[in-house]
């Protein structure tokens, strides 16, 4: 079951080879047995998904079902769920229960989904390892003395050890793209306003974006095709029509246009990665694409800029934790000074502390201009990069991270080292534009994922060039040994 | 010294929309704390504000009003700072790029005087919540209700030179936004407020002296009696030798002071920065166009054509327009008597004199604008006089009926009967044959001022009822003998 796509598994539903309360408790199972090791779950909701799962069979009996009724996934524990622990990985929320639902979650559950659990991830989003949790660190199911990247690392390693078919995540600067990568999934972050942000607690506003994350192309296609589209409860959600995410992956990529961005293959990319990379490339040369290299000049500013516009957000963003009206409030607070201090002290962890103290000095009165400003400036040339580029070609490719998953623990001293890490996707939520991550072959039995770019709502184009890629290649089907076990 | 006052005032302005300035929920004062919110206005995570687009047209409406450039990008901005009653920890406010660029009011004072007062700008903005004391023994009750309220928030210039001068420039205001409709000018519950920067210079000195600023006073009466009482105060201070301290500033009404609220020192650091969960608001020439045409009738067009449709002095034109209620009323009322000068007179004398004296609005008057003009008819078709038709007012206003019915219970129908008066006359006539005879040797001068004994002896003798218009000449004719 555990290599079934998506489409696979609905078709079995819709015959009654299987029910989607065996399915259910197929993967609930998994989870008991396998998460101890992972710690990809937050949460685990049995009862709920057995619920949702009755519901399902209940339609599918009735003939009444689409693509993803009865199909277990898992949710990014930054989605809301009404009823349902919603912590984002941080002691703040450690007792908050939403009594809404996300759009996103929301959109999934009407196609009929069921959701196994909330996985777990960097606080508030913020981090590339997995290991910024009040709930602890992820372990990468392909070797867990390794991270299994962030901040959507629960979902990531869930989806690749089986514990559920698909999940959803976040990707502000990377999130989505990197933990796909170093677990050997696919994951897609759709342009920005394509997923509404309603429910989805909010790092950094104008760069956070939802997205699947799955074993394949077509699986996330699956997800899209649910849970993209206008939200009129988000202002910032573009009311550009939907594409049809499904019909187009089998278009033949004879003729497409690859970019390849010199800075993408600089210093500071493992000579390994590099070549799994080219070969990948070489790959969609055979399937008819043309290369071309490109230059994405003002790549080295992405890092800095995107370290100035998400912490000034995200100060923002998380004033409202401070003790008054839910989640985390200090023991007997002597005044209302004290209760703000000791609350926001004790609930957050330190890296969202570190990034609340830098956005609140960039945004401060005398630092605006030569901070937060000049980074807004600098944006506009990255988004200006990117546009000048897709005139040439369709889509560019390069490499998500510059190493396969690194040891744990290895960069938790060493922030600089640590933001490195996301310098191929930053610039991508900068701009706004689409791009997903797609297993391409290993390094050392660690998985390595080819980062595809493509246009403002292009991601049915990268959708089926991921799709093609797949029909020829098999390493979005090769399973940790840790997962087969089960 | 002679000092000169500098004034400027922020005055905010909650617009009468339906709903909430993020949200859908219902705008209303009064309901049970926390019943008039949304996720959204609760600042719970991962929700959303969505503008509403009421709140636009009405700042629109009002741009146009003051003779304003219209902002045609406008950007929403976070405002940051930390209180109980500010749910989101920051307040949804436009700063850069206001709705409303610079404009003007010209303000005429009650000597005639007129005065360009400069606005700066005027931004959307939402409010806060409210904070709860009582009741909660040792915490704090936070009411949401309030949260994300829609508010226009006017900045004048500091063009604003005496008391009197803010207080017309804040009535003109006020007269405006109502005239609009897009704000119910309650004052008392809160739905204008006014922040009055002040300082003091010495009289031709071209630059500013150190600004204080008095938050929150929310009547007409307050404004005055604020501004009044902040001058001697920093007159006081600077007589002294001393120095004026920039801080925020709280009227106190009861014991008619200012007091020091927050110094400079304690101010925050907003740390402003557009919002990103909201796109810049983009205006079309054609919307803002259209708004400009549907525009009501403002205050000073209302006063021209008073002038020019119905003859009213400018005086009487300026009073009844400044407010669209009392300007409604008597319209309305004019329509039925059709006297425009004598329905004036009326709305401006005995009505204002009892709406003042109970202290009512005129949209809470006992008497509605109908039965006023029904009661003028009365006076304009003779059926009674002036000075019966104050006593059937009163007896309307105690709500004793309609002017006919009261006319007609009291028996107070005017004597017009020339027969009836003539026959009253001969009797007076002859019951003071001295004052008649006097009458008659005098010169003409002195016979004026004697008729009047003669008038009061009928008026007397018909209990007010005989016509004065018809008596006047017939007791010229018959004591002329």
């Amino acid at each position: 079951m555990l290599d079934q796509s998506i489409t696979a598994l609905a078709a079995q539903l819709r015959n009654k080879d299987i029910s989607s309360i065996e399915l259910t408790r197929y993967f609930l199972e998994r989870i008991a047995k396998l998460d101890p090791q992972l710690n990809s779950y937050i949460t685990v909701s049995e009862e709920l998904a057995l619920k949702q799962a009755a519901k399902a069979d209940q339609l599918i009996q009735q003939g009444n079902t689409n693509a993803l009724t009865g199909i277990p996934i898992a949710h990014k524990d930054l989605f809301c769920t009404q009823g349902t622990l919603t912590t984002c990985g941080s002691k703040m929320l450690h007792n908050f229960v939403p009594p809404y639902e996300s759009t996103v979650t929301s959109r999934l559950q009407q196609a009929g989904s069921v959701m196994l659990g909330k996985t777990n991830m960097d606080e508030f989003a913020m981090g590339s390892s997995n290991e910024n949790s009040h709930y602890g660190p992820v372990k990468n199911p392909w070797n867990l003395d390794k991270v299994p990247g962030g901040s959507s690392g629960g979902s990531a390693a869930a989806v690749a050890a089986g514990l559920a078919v698909a999940a959803t995540g976040t990707d502000t600067g990377g999130s989505i793209r990197q933990p796909a990568s170093f677990c050997g999934i696919t994951g897609l972050k759709p342009t920005y306003g394509r997923v509404s942000r309603f429910g989805m607690i909010a790092y950094a506003s104008s760069l956070d974006q939802g997205g699947p994350m799955a074993k394949s192309a077509e699986d996330c296609a699956q997800l899209m095709q649910a849970m993209a589209g206008f939200d009129d409860k988000d202002s910032t959600s573009s009311e550009t029509a939907n594409d049809n995410y499904l019909s187009n992956l089998n278009t033949p990529l004879t003729g497409l246009k690859i970019g390849l961005p010199k800075e993408y293959f600089g210093d500071g990319l493992d000579s390994d990665v590099a070549n799994v990379i080219m070969n990948a490339v070489k790959e969609f040369e055979a399937l008819g694409a043309e290369v071309k290299d490109i230059s994405l000049p003002n790549l080295n500013l992405s890092i800095p800029s995107y370290y100035v516009i998400a912490p000034s957000e995200a100060s923002s963003n998380l004033s409202r934790y401070d003790g008054v009206r839910f989640g985390h409030r200090c023991e007997e607070p002597k005044d209302l000074l004290d209760m703000y201090m000791r609350s926001r002290a004790e609930g957050f962890g330190q890296e969202v502390q570190k990034r609340i103290m830098v956005g609140t000095y960039a945004l401060s009165e005398g630092y605006y201009d030569a901070y937060y400003l000049k980074a807004q400036k600098i944006r506009r040339l990255i988004k200006q990069d990117f546009t000048n580029a897709l005139q040439e070609v369709d889509v560019i490719m390069g490499p998500v991270a510059p190493t396969t998953a690194f040891d744990l623990g290895s960069k938790t001293n060493d922030p600089v080292a640590m933001y490195l890490e996301d310098i191929y996707t930053l610039s991508v939520n900068l701009a706004g534009i689409p791009a997903m991550s797609v297993p391409a072959g290993f390094v050392q039995n660690m998985p390595v994922g080819l980062q595809i770019m493509g246009d403002y709502f292009a991601e049915a184009k990268l959708l089926n060039v991921a799709h093609q890629f797949q029909q020829n290649t098999d390493w979005h089907l090769q399973t940790p040994t840790m997962a087969k076990g089960a | 010294m002679n000092w000169e006052v500098v004034i400027g005032l922020e005055i905010h302005t909650q617009l009468s929309t339906n709903s909430k300035l993020f949200s859908g929920a219902a705008v209303g004062f009064g309901a049970e704390p926390n019943t008039q919110t949304t996720l959204v206005d609760l600042g719970m995570p991962g929700a959303l504000p969505v503008f509403n687009k009421e709140a636009l047209r009405m700042a629109v409406m009002f741009g146009h009003a003051i003779n304003a450039e219209i902002g045609m990008t406008s950007v929403f901005a976070r405002k940051n700072y930390f209180y109980p009653d500010l749910p989101k920890g920051y307040q949804t406010s436009q700063m850069d790029h206001p709705i409303v660029g610079k404009g003007y009011l010209d303000v005429t004072l009650d000597d005639g005087t007129t005065s360009r007062i400069g606005i700066t700008r005027a931004h959307l903005e939402e409010d806060a919540g409210k904070s709860l004391h009582e009741d909660f023994h040792g915490m704090s009750g936070i009411d949401l209700n309030r949260s994300s309220t829609p508010l226009l928030e006017i900045v004048s210039e500091p063009d604003i030179r005496s008391a009197k001068e803010a207080v017309a420039y804040v009535k003109m205001i006020h007269s405006i936004v109502t005239y609009l409709g897009i704000c119910d000018g309650n004052m008392a519950e809160g739905s204008m407020r006014c922040d009055i920067n002040l300082s003091l210079r010495p009289k031709g000195q071209q630059e500013f002296g150190t600004r204080t600023e008095i938050k929150n006073v929310n009547s007409f009466r307050f404004i005055e009696k604020a501004i009044y009482t902040e001058i001697e105060r920093q007159a006081d201070i600077l007589e002294d030798g001393g120095k004026i301290v920039q801080e925020t500033r709280l009227y106190d009404p009861e014991k008619n002071e200012t007091r020091s609220m927050r110094s400079k020192e304690d101010a925050n650091d907003y740390r402003y920065f557009p919002c990103p969960d909201l796109l810049p608001v983009v205006l079309t020439q054609e919307y803002v166009e259209d708004i400009k045409q549907n525009l009501p009738e403002l205050p000073s067009q209302k006063a021209e054509r008073f002038q020019s449709e119905y003859k009213l002095s400018e005086y009487d034109a300026n009073v009844l327009s400044s407010s669209r209620p009392m300007a409604d009323f008597f319209e309305q009322a004019n329509t039925q008597v059709k006297d425009a000068k004598l329905a004036a007179n009326w709305v401006m004398g005995e009505l204002s004199k009892m709406l003042n004296q109970e202290q009512l609005e005129i949209s809470q008057s006992p008497v509605s604008a109908q039965a006023f003009g029904e009661l003028l008819v009365r006076i304009k078709d003779n059926t009674i006089n002036g000075k019966t038709a104050k006593d059937v007012f009163q007896a309307m206003w105690q709500g004793e009926g309609s002017a006919d019915d009261i006319i007609e219970a009291k028996g107070l129908k005017q004597v017009t009967d020339t027969g009836a008066i003539e026959s009253m006359i001969q009797t007076i006539l002859d019951a003071n044959p001295a004052q008649v005879e006097q009458y008659r040797a005098a010169d003409s001068d002195k016979q004026k001022k004697m008729i009047g004994f003669f008038v009061g002896q009928v008026m007397k003798a018909s209990q007010g009822k005989a016509n004065p218009g018809i008596v006047n000449p017939i007791l010229a004719r018959m004591l002329k003998g």
